[in-house]
């Protein structure tokens, strides 16, 4: 059975502090382009990350991949080193990357990409309920029903 | 103009439990889990179903949802409050898993609509966990 491509999605949450500042640029300029989240000594969301694997069914198990493996790799990679951390300080990502959402999602997949291989497709971060990340692109070109 | 996608939601209630009779009890625990448990457990699903195409330049209506509605709740009816391993005939070979019943509901809801117009299906088992299907792909 060939048509049995599907694409599963998980979603863990984790809390964590950020501060929007580079010492590349002066104290105004950082004022200017972060704006609150600049203030000295960061501010916290709790985030969503979701997690898109895609793959073909186990024709044994029914499953793309056992969730209690996808969810030990998020947890090991990501939420362990992330939940109730404050980012700038706490996790090697974000020594000299900004943790904007924009650089989480990329390191996010970076992390995860190495232990799920292939199957990785899509990470999606929410910052806020409004604000979200996706990488990489979504490929809503596959849904092309005609 | 532009192909657009609609999409509308519905949802079920359902029982099931991932289990093979070919393999030992501690096998079956040791990959399945709680969901291994002798008598199943449910769940609300809810299914997302995407139609793709132009809107008709007489009604502008890529679909009429009311036609959608009814094809999709007449398909679901068998799923409803049912225990999917004993009361559908799908799942005797295969483990009711969210990656196998969004194909199955692929396959009943692309075969009542005209045109091969399915784009995609996403099925929730839970708010944290979904299954995007979009047909026949090779991986």
């Amino acid at each position: 059975m060939l048509k049995n491509t599907v694409y599963l999605s998980r979603r863990y949450r984790f809390s964590a502090s950020h501060r929007l500042y580079t010492d590349s640029l002066s104290k105004e300029a950082n004022e200017q382009i972060f704006g609150k989240c600049a203030n000295p000594n960061g501010h916290g969301h709790n985030y969503g990350l979701t997690v898109t694997i895609r793959g073909n069914i186990d024709q044994a198990t029914g499953f793309v991949l056992p969730l209690e493996l996808l969810d030990s790799i998020v947890f090991d990679k990501v939420v362990s080193a992330y939940d109730h951390k404050y980012l700038n300080v706490d996790v090697e990502d974000y020594f000299t990357n900004v943790p904007t959402g924009e650089n989480m999602v990329y390191q996010i997949w970076e992390r995860l990409s190495a232990p799920l291989k292939t199957s990785l497709w899509c990470v999606t971060l929410d910052e806020t309920r409004n604000n979200q990340f996706i990488y990489p692109e979504p490929k809503a070109e596959v849904s092309s029903g005609i | 103009m532009n192909q657009l996608i609609i999409s509308r939601r519905f949802d079920f209630s359902a029982s099931h439990r991932y289990y093979r009779d070919d393999w030992s009890a501690a096998k079956n625990h040791s990959v399945f889990g709680l969901c291994a448990l002798p008598n199943g457990h449910g769940h609300n699903y809810i299914l997302e179903v995407s139609v793709a195409g132009r809107p008709d330049p007489s009604t502008g209506m890529v679909i009429n949802l009311v036609e959608l509605k009814s094809i999709v709740d007449r398909i679901l009816e068998e799923f409803d409050h049912k225990h999917l391993n004993l009361d559908t005939p799908y799942f005797h070979e295969r483990i009711p898993t969210t990656e196998n019943l969004v194909i199955v509901l692929w396959d009943l809801i692309n075969s009542h609509l005209p045109d091969s117009r399915l784009s995609h299906l996403r099925l929730y088992e839970t708010d944290d966990l979904f299954v995007d299907y979009y047909g026949d792909q090779e991986c």
